[in-house]
């Protein structure tokens, strides 16, 4: 029952749901600001969820209807854990379990997965082409990101307990401040914005290349739900990323708090200005970046680690 | 696997209708067909029942961007028939309002073709800047946009002394955007990687698919019919034409962006040479014949050409927009490109689908289903009918009565 509790309160369902629509909210309006327009109010991002919610579902004749709805719920559901576990490492501590950073790692690629399945399942031609690309982004950034959680583990007392990563870190020092941790966090960070599909890698869903790929066919409360799988990608990533990078959080003093909340903010802020300076790149470029350059500095980052610099 | 990738009808990277099939194998673009035909308006039937001051109005319409280089070469081949040589005033009322909307159409562009790369900040702010080049169009012409201030033998309305400060103001402000825009483009790593190289259309390629306007010129053709058909003011003001050799979409951008220098650089003559004295030469007659009027619209050199009766009206009235011969050079630069590409290559020169329409004829031999408008309402109403008899819905619509 507790765990129920868990999942679908604090800090599962609704929590994430919640602050995810804000991120993308405050997404919103810092890319109005940038592109000189006024943005969206507050509540914006809630009633285009509830709008979809309330819109019939058309599924069209080619695609296989159980695998097309059912897709986006399995991402959805992937997320919702892989934020419960993010989460409760922090707040709840001793309810970790070991191996739980390994669960995070593949539930995170889920939603991305389930993407692909929905667009190859929906019939549609630029679905298609959207899910093939999708595939190729999540080959390109995986094996950089993995590189980059395996420098951490080394660096963070070789385990594979979030919590004891976040308690070992606030022990030492977070492995963002050495110099591999520099460079582990600026793969990572990179890696991480390649699985939010935005610009400059948002080849995937491109609006004025494919029309939104793998998204193009999915109407009312399918639609709502890949939204909201993206809006609480966009708020687990960061925090993912605080926990493994930076030291995670701590709720302790009001001081730390604030900290702590500054940094998943500190990540989302460069994550739209890395998002609004950029044109889209192509696919075959994308994969050149993430396998050349990214994955080197990744290794360059595991070597210093594992020299204990 | 060949596939087929189809980008319209109706397709977010144009707002207009125009179908191109891209035959891709893996993500690399094979073959394409290109399908346009699907908003004609019969402009030019239209344009044989108006009289001669009448039609620059209707010819403004056939494109919202170039609503002043239309109703020009019209004026510039009534003009030739009826032998008339307007006034001097009106060569640079014409000059500046021409100019304005080549940066307008130039930053238009620019700013769309930041969206269709995903940059959507260059966008919005090319779009910003764009505002002081459409105020100042309506401080000159009274309207943003469909200016109606040229008429056959002069212009419709003066540039009084109290517009010039503003005018140079706004010019004064926009030349540092337009440089700045020019620097980002040219600097940046991420725009090389995406636009050089991609698109190329070869200088052959051009002259023998006859290219226009800044699609020519980016490939190394210095084609300008404002320099190779001088009129008006333009022999009599400094600027040159920009043209470089390289052929794909990052010159066909750059083209753009140091031809905005330039058209800066008109306005600011053409101000300077303002002198008063009046403002058109009224046409009383135009005789029996026919003539041709060329003007570089900012995608190319459009084409008029009208025939005369001695009546009040033209008998025949021939377009030809610039982006009737750009649009096929997507048969060569399309090929062997991303699909990724694609939209961008199709979108690089600009073009403009409604306007570009006169006549479609339809080929029966198409191995295809091809529908014509009563087929296409009688299908629509079958449909309906079979939609009201799924749901038990009360059907208004009848069948067609023989």
């Amino acid at each position: 029952m507790e765990h129920v509790l868990y999942y679908l309160v604090f800090p599962g369902l609704i929590f994430t749901g919640v602050a995810g629509l804000l991120v993308t909210w405050v997404d919103r309006k810092v890319t109005a600001r940038i592109h000189w327009r006024k943005g969206p109010p507050l509540l914006q991002p809630f009633w285009d969820i509830m709008k979809l919610m309330g819109k019939e579902i058309t599924v069209p004749e080619t695609a296989k209807a159980t695998g097309f709805l059912l897709a986006p719920l399995f991402g959805f559901a992937a997320v919702t854990l892989a934020s419960t576990i993010l989460w409760m490492s922090l707040v709840f501590p001793e309810k970790g379990f070991s191996g739980d950073l390994i669960v995070v790692i593949y539930l995170l690629t889920i939603p991305a997965i389930s993407m692909i399945y929905g667009g190859s399942a929906s019939g549609n031609p630029l679905s298609a082409v959207g899910a093939s690309r999708e595939m190729k982004l999540i080959l390109a950034y995986d094996l950089p990101l993995l590189i980059t959680i395996f420098a951490v583990i080394w660096k963070s007392g070789m385990t594979l307990n979030l919590s004891e990563i976040v308690t070992y870190q606030q022990m030492n020092s977070p492995v963002l401040y050495s110099i591999s941790g520099v460079l582990l966090f600026v793969a990572a960070l990179m890696c991480i914005h390649g699985k939010l599909a935005f610009v400059p890698f948002d080849a995937p869903e491109a609006e004025t290349e494919i029309v939104e790929g793998a998204l193009l066919e999915y109407s009312g409360p399918a639609l709502a739900i890949q939204k909201l799988t993206k809006a609480m990608m966009y708020f687990t990533l960061p925090v993912y990323m605080v926990i493994l990078y930076w030291g995670g959080m701590n709720f302790g003093t009001v001081g730390s708090g604030i900290w702590s909340i500054a940094k998943v903010i500190i990540i989302i802020v460069l994550i739209i200005l890395i998002k609004n300076t950029n044109p889209r790149v192509r696919i075959k470029q994308i994969m050149k970046f993430f396998w050349g350059p990214i994955t080197i500095i990744a290794i360059i980052g595991l070597i210093l680690s594992m020299n204990g610099l | 696997m060949a596939k087929v990738i189809p980008t319209g009808p109706f397709h977010p990277i144009l707002e207009e209708p125009e179908f191109f099939k891209f035959h891709v194998d893996g993500e690399t673009i094979t073959k394409i067909d290109i399908r346009i035909g699907y908003s004609h308006r019969g402009i030019e039937l239209l344009s044989e029942d108006k009289t001669w001051d009448q039609v620059p109005f209707l010819v403004e319409r056939i494109c919202g961007i170039c609503s002043y280089s239309h109703p020009y070469g019209y004026c510039l081949a009534v003009e030739r028939l009826a032998n008339c040589e307007i006034p001097d005033r009106a060569k640079y009322i014409r000059a500046i309002v021409a100019e304005l909307e080549r940066l307008h159409s130039h930053l238009l562009w620019m700013g769309l073709a930041g969206h269709f790369i995903g940059y959507n900040t260059v966008f919005m702010w090319v779009w910003k800047w764009r505002e002081l080049v459409l105020d100042a169009l309506e401080l000159t012409t009274g309207n943003r946009n469909h200016y109606a201030n040229i008429k056959p033998g002069g212009v419709r309305r003066d540039i009084e002394d109290y517009m010039i400060p503003k005018l140079e103001k706004w010019i004064d402000e926009l030349e540092p955007k337009c440089e700045m825009l020019i620097k980002v483009v040219m600097d940046d790593p991420v725009l090389h990687a995406r636009l050089k190289g991609v698109g190329v259309l070869t200088k052959q390629e051009a002259i023998d698919y006859c290219a226009l306007g800044p699609t020519a010129r980016a490939s190394g053709v210095a084609i300008d019919a404002r320099a190779d058909h001088p009129f008006d003011a333009y022999p009599l003001l400094d600027w040159k034409v920009i043209s470089l050799p390289d052929g794909d979409v990052f010159a066909k951008a750059a083209v753009r962006l140091l031809e905005n220098l330039e058209s800066i650089k008109i306005i600011r003559q053409a101000i300077k040479k303002l002198k008063p004295g009046p403002i058109v030469n009224e046409i009383k007659e135009v005789p029996v014949g026919e003539a041709i009027g060329l003007y570089e619209a900012p995608r190319g050199e459009t084409f008029h050409y009208i025939r005369s009766d001695g009546s009040n009206m033209p008998i025949r009235h021939k377009v030809r927009a610039p982006s009737y011969m750009n649009i096929l050079t997507n048969e060569l630069s399309c090929v062997g490109a991303d699909l990724a590409d694609g939209g961008l290559i199709t979108a690089a020169h600009d073009p403009c689908y409604s306007c570009t329409e006169r006549l479609s004829a339809v080929n029966d031999s198409i191995p295809e289903n091809v529908l014509n408008s009563k087929e296409i309402a009688r299908l629509s109403r079958e449909k309906t009918k079979s939609i009201a008899e799924k749901f038990q819905l009360e059907s208004n619509v009848t069948t067609d009565k023989k």
